[in-house]
């Protein structure tokens, strides 16, 4: 873990070397300064001597402006290294979140990477600079106070000794404990993200069921709880002061009282006694320091730990080693498939799938609710891997397949369609970023989607809201598909991607798509017999198994699970095809 | 704008007042009257216990300065030294020094729970104020700028609240003494280190301002990121399809780059004050030094060397403490950023709830008069307020007839999408709306509920305005379900329960089995008691709106809203999920958005629009008979075919 999060110091490495050489210096001439003031005091001006009191006056001036630069470099290094770093733990996060597979963001929430990146990395970017500029001037005061007084007096740093070790036991005792508790806390920010992210998603369902209630309570209840923990982990932590205030104090009154026996006895002077005063106070003084940054390396510790699980995930699905990026042609094959849900009940969607689909054929999938379309579907661009058999594109086995090439070749509308937050045109190019305005007009218009965008107030610059909520369910679909078509793929999946379409609207589409694209595959998923009974020939999934494969004649024939569709829908069977 | 509280929701008073009172006002002192307000008790017990723990402070230095002069020096002397003057005074100091310890840890142990409990209070205010704001507020913010405020912006007052503020009171304490004990030495002396004292201020302030700029910007860009984090990952799926990883992370490395930088620029300014003012002090020690002694040598004034070198320790003193609340600077900023954040969205105006009317449980009595009742009836009245001086309410039955009324509405005024919208249902009939995509059938829904007010014209349930009802009441009535399901985080069978919270896990049961949603239930690894994460993300869309067409029959409310209820689902599905479905609307108004005429065709008014106007209304065969838009419509369908030869 450590390792995983030294590593995004990265090109900063540098400022996070040099800056605590600044410090360091800083704290020189901070240890200095009394020196010099002390001459002044002495020298110059209770011996009324005025140059001299000039003199180190200026010296002091001296130290002074070298000590605000230093001070001031550090303070630069200090932030430039800091959030450096932190913007480089947030990118190496994004970087590998976008190698994840279907199967790893299922895996973490959306709320919690979320948190990681926000919440996570400002602790850490906090204790990193809190790292640069604290650690080192307090243990270094630290030592050098200690080391001043084993030299004055020996015997009372005996003292000292049994302080220390005092103080290191209970440090590790509370450290351990509030590394526990804080490991907590951030858990519980998932918690309060989640509800929050729902309740902003999903704001509609509260208000038309009025759950507002509910929901306060579920807030409060994540809110409530990040509270308690965090009390508990701050109480704990403040609980460091007073031990360490007594143990202090204890030896500053150890110290009085062996000191004056030590003093009467000759073996100290008054002068060596009044030092180590001024040393105690100081030994305090960096201790305070030292447990603070301590406090803040156990909280981010936690931090430290989400943010490298993050970075060091190992994606589901990777790119082959050798991978073929050369796909011949769009036929897809599936041989034997089975395929279960990793993480699920065990049981397999698929059983033992077994088709055959030509180049530049139109294929309709059709079957129930959790019969499988969908999971079929997915695994043909590899968005999950087959338990058992193989599915291959162009003759290729997926698995050998480079990732980039297959899913530039397969153009998926996935029934959960997403839009981004930016214009139609952003949201068009996301199927070919150089797509010209005229190419995206005319897969708009493919895809019946260029009567609307044509209306709206800034035409194809017109903005979307995220998910694209100022547009109608039919309206986000037919975007879909035109963004799907700019990819030109070599197959093309429609996942029930026209059921907000009216039935005019969705044969036209169809229609477009078969004149404009004749050699690309198609595999359309749809309820609707009435959509799918030109195609070339009709898959029917029953159960997560092969029910039928054939024309929508010959299924008729067959298939009783297509008959009983098809009937059911109110057509007749053997009626012509429906002119197009 | 005057901003509407519901009485049972209003916050502490400052919170809320400030919505209208103190909008101007800064927003850290705003935060400040709502930490005040709260915790007057906890703030002035920690004031007291800073001030005994400075004394306590004070008595050791003092004590270890007489140690010598006191007790060591006639020890010295003495032939046989006797050590209990020693002990005893080392017993007092050892107590006093306990109870500073004491005082200490108190002091740390309140400003605890004062902080934590500044933010839960203001988290939970937030999200009380958040779920009154309209819809609209919604859909025009991203959804993880919003994420970020309950997150960032609170935690960013967290080091302020914590420790700046203690850190202040006990600066100022500290300088308010040595101010005193300086004026007492030498008045012309203090006026050197007041004016040193006030460049410091002045250069703080300075610098601040300038990297309260940064500060913002940072908070603006880590809600972006935030923002922005939320979408992608949320459209996962959606990036990897389309191969748009790269384009992401570009994108990201983008926003990432910019919060970087602003981030920056705010901890470079702010990293400067503290070694500023640090030699700052250092600067005013030499010039006190050096013009102190030249004003006596030289006679100018009348003041001993000594009380000079007195006078220059209590400087020393005085520096130290606002040098210490420079070093928070960075917090203090973060936080009034943070705070002023939050206060926006504090501010937001809610959603106006102003009805009077609201929504009972009833029975009849024998006489035909309607009772309020605690108990569920089954039986639903709506409570009118007595309007003349009599003092008795009206309880007017639940019907579930629903007019609209010359309906004019647009989302943006000046842009109106819905015209002219007259539709009158009447008790338990069924209404469909059918036209093109686009054409207003959603928009018309989210006008009953009051999702959007309508901009003229009027809606009434059972005859009453639907802006007289109270949105809880109103929404109580009306069953929903959408286009778009959303599932929160939590099992099937809580998922269900969201219609009805008080529904048994029978109940539960019995919807799902109702709308057809049991077997693909059962077959889930924990069946109902399978827990359904990031909008129930395994589930297919059919799935999902099985689930909430259970959701809604759990409800059980007077009228029904059905957007595209079915449209994911599968048609064998579909024909148990019919049965139920009628089953459920029987009873009550339904309104039903529908592609498939079978689910359209056996409506009691059927109502076509186009581009946000009423084009033909009456029931199926009426309509076909016009053998206008609608037969258009409906035509490609076999179905119609059937009846309508051509």
């Amino acid at each position: 873990m450590f390792k995983t999060i030294a590593r995004q110091i990265g090109q900063y490495w540098r400022a996070t070397l040099i800056c605590p050489l600044m410090v360091m210096l800083e704290a020189v001439i901070d240890v200095l300064i009394p020196y010099v003031t002390a001459s002044l005091i002495d020298k110059g001006i209770n011996a009324g001597d005025m140059p001299a009191a000039y003199r180190y006056g200026a010296v002091m001036l001296c130290m002074a402006v070298v000590s605000l630069t230093l001070g001031i470099i550090a303070g630069r290094l200090s932030a430039y290294a800091g959030t450096g770093f932190a913007a480089n733990l947030r990118s190496a996060m994004f970087a590998n979140v976008q190698r994840f597979a279907f199967g790893d963001i299922d895996k973490y929430s959306t709320a919690g990477l979320v948190t990681r990146m926000t919440t996570d990395v400002t602790n850490l970017q906090n204790a990193f600079q809190m790292l640069l500029r604290g650690t080192v001037r307090a243990p270094f005061t630290l030592l050098s106070s200690i080391v001043m007084c084993f030299v004055i007096s020996p015997d009372l740093s005996l003292v000292f000794v049994t302080a220390t070790v005092i103080l290191a036991v209970f440090l590790y005792f509370i450290i351990t404990r509030v590394g526990r508790l804080f490991t907590g806390v951030f858990k519980q920010y998932d918690r309060v993200n989640t509800v929050v992210k729902e309740n902003v998603t999903g704001v509609r369902e509260v208000k038309a069921f009025t759950r507002e209630d509910h929901e306060r309570d579920k807030f409060n209840d994540a809110a409530g709880g990040l509270h308690d923990l965090y009390v508990k982990a701050e109480a704990l932590m403040a609980g460091t002061h007073p031990v360490m205030n007594m143990v202090v104090y204890g030896c500053i009154i150890a110290i009085s009282w062996w000191g004056a026996h030590f003093v009467v006895a000759g073996t100290l002077t008054t002068g060596q006694l009044t030092s180590l005063f001024t040393y105690v106070m100081s030994i305090l003084m960096s201790l305070m320091m030292v447990s603070m940054v301590f406090v803040q390396l156990t909280q981010s510790a936690a931090s430290a730990e989400r943010v490298a699980q993050v970075i060091n995930e190992v994606p589901d699905i990777l790119n082959p080693t050798r991978a073929d990026a050369v796909i011949p042609d769009g036929s897809i094959d599936f041989d034997r498939v089975s395929f279960a849900y990793k993480g699920g009940s065990g049981e397999y969607a698929l059983h033992d799938i077994d088709l055959h689909i030509a180049a530049g054929q139109t294929v309709g999938l059709i079957g129930g609710t959790g019969s499988g379309k969908s999971s079929l579907i997915n695994l043909i661009s590899r968005l999950y891997d087959v338990t058992r058999g193989a599915v291959r594109v162009g003759g290729k086995d997926v698995r050998t397949l480079d990732l980039t090439a297959l899913r530039d070749a397969v153009a998926v509308v996935l029934q959960q369609n997403t839009l981004f937050t930016g214009t139609v045109l952003d949201n068009l190019r996301w199927g070919d970023e150089h797509a010209t305005l005229d190419q995206c007009r005319e897969a708009c218009r493919l895809a019946c989607a260029d009567e609307f965008i044509k209306q709206m107030p800034d035409g194809y610059d017109s903005p979307l809201e995220q998910g694209g909520a100022n547009l109608s369910g039919g309206q986000r679909q037919r975007l879909c598909i035109a963004r799907a078509l700019l990819k030109k793929p070599r197959v093309l999946i429609l996942d029930d991607s026209t059921s907000a379409l009216d039935n005019d609207t969705d044969a036209r589409v169809r229609r477009n798509l078969a004149t404009a694209m004749p050699g690309v595959t198609k595999v359309i998923i749809s309820q609707r017999v009435s959509s799918l009974r030109d195609c070339d020939s009709i898959i029917v999934l029953d159960n997560g198994r092969l029910a039928g494969f054939g024309t929508h004649e010959s299924l008729l024939d067959t298939c009783d699970v297509y008959r009983d569709i098809n009937d059911l829908q109110g057509n007749p069977a053997g009626a012509p095809p429906t002119p197009s | 704008m005057k901003p509407i509280f519901a009485p049972k929701t209003t916050a502490s008073p400052p919170l809320s007042e400030g919505a209208g009172g103190s909008q101007s006002r800064a927003p850290l002192w705003r935060l400040l009257r709502v930490i005040w307000s709260n915790y007057r008790f906890s703030l002035m017990t920690v004031a007291a216990c800073i001030v005994v723990t400075s004394l306590t402070t004070l008595a050791s230095t003092l004590f270890t300065r007489s140690l010598i002069d006191d007790y060591i020096a006639p020890l010295t002397a003495a032939t046989t030294p006797d050590y209990s003057p020693l002990a005893h005074t080392l017993g007092l100091l050892a107590a006093v020094l306990l109870i500073g310890v004491v005082c200490s840890y108190a002091h740390s142990r309140l400003m605890i729970n004062v902080s934590q409990g500044t933010m839960l209070r203001l988290r939970t205010s937030l999200f009380d104020h958040m779920q009154q704001l309209p819809v609209s507020y919604f859909d025009s913010n991203a959804h993880g700028k919003v994420m970020s405020t309950y997150t960032n912006d609170i935690d960013s007052l967290r080091q302020m609240i914590g420790s700046s503020l203690p850190q202040t009171l006990n600066s100022l304490i500290t300088i308010t003494a040595t101010l005193v004990s300086m004026l007492a030495l030498s008045l012309p002396l203090t006026v050197v280190s007041v004016v040193m004292a006030l460049v410091m201020a002045w250069t703080t302030t300075t610098l601040g301002k300038r990297s309260r700029a940064h500060f913002k910007t940072q908070q603006e860009k880590l809600a972006e990121v935030n923002g922005f984090i939320e979408e992608i990952i949320g459209g996962q799926r959606v990036v990897k399809v389309f191969n748009h990883e790269r384009q992401a992370a570009e994108q990201f490395e983008r926003l990432n780059e910019q919060l970087r930088a602003s981030t920056y620029d705010a901890n470079r300014i702010a990293n400067i004050v503290m070694p500023v003012n640090g030699n700052l002090g250092h600067l005013t020690y030499v010039l006190i030094a050096v013009m102190g002694a030249w004003l006596i040598l030289d006679g100018h004034i009348d003041l001993s060397l000594g009380t000079l070198v007195a006078f220059l320790t209590l400087n020393k003193s005085f520096a130290r403490p606002i040098a210490n609340v420079s070093q928070q600077i960075n917090s203090v900023l973060n936080a009034s950023v943070g705070a002023e954040r939050v206060f926006s969205l504090m501010d937001e105006p809610a959603e106006v709830d102003d009805g009077d009317v609201t929504l009972v449980n009833a029975v009849e009595t024998a006489d035909g008069f309607l009772m309020p009742t605690p108990l569920p009836t089954g039986l639903w009245a709506w409570q009118v307020p007595a309007e003349g001086k009599d003092g008795k309410p009206r309880f007017v039955k639940v019907d579930g007839g629903v007019e609209l009324r010359d309906v004019d509405f647009g989302y943006v005024p000046g842009k109106t999408v819905l015209h002219d919208i007259d539709i009158n249902a009447m008790p338990d009939w069924k209404i469909a709306f059918v036209g093109g995509t686009g054409a207003g059938k959603t928009t018309v829904t989210n006008l009953i509920n009051r999702f959007y007010e309508i901009q003229h014209g009027s809606i009434t349930i059972d005859g009453i305005p639907v802006s007289r009802i109270r949105k809880h009441s109103l929404r109580r009535a009306l069953g929903m379900v959408l286009q778009q399901t959303h599932l929160f985080t939590g099992s099937v069978l809580d998922n269900i329960r969201y219609g009805r919270l008080d529904a048994t896990d029978q109940d539960c049961i019995e919807a799902a089995k109702l709308v057809g949603a049991d077997g693909f239930i059962r077959r889930l690894s924990d069946g109902y008691h399978t827990v359904l994460t990031d909008d129930g993300g395994n589930l297919s869309h059919g799935e999902r709106q099985l689930l909430a067409i259970a959701r809604a029959a759990v409800a059980d409310p007077p009228v029904l809203i059905l957007d595209e209820a079915t449209s994911s689902i599968d048609t064998r599905t579909e024909r148990f999920v019919q049965r139920g479905m009628d089953t459920l609307m029987k009873g009550r108004t339904t309104f039903v958005i529908a592609h498939r005429l079978s689910t359209v065709r056996g409506a009691d008014c059927i109502i076509v629009l186009d581009h946000g106007r009423i084009a033909e209304q009456g029931t199926h065969t009426e309509l076909l008979a016009r053998r206008g838009l609608y037969y258009n419509l409906a035509s490609p369908h076999p179905l119609l075919k059937e009846g309508e030869p051509q």
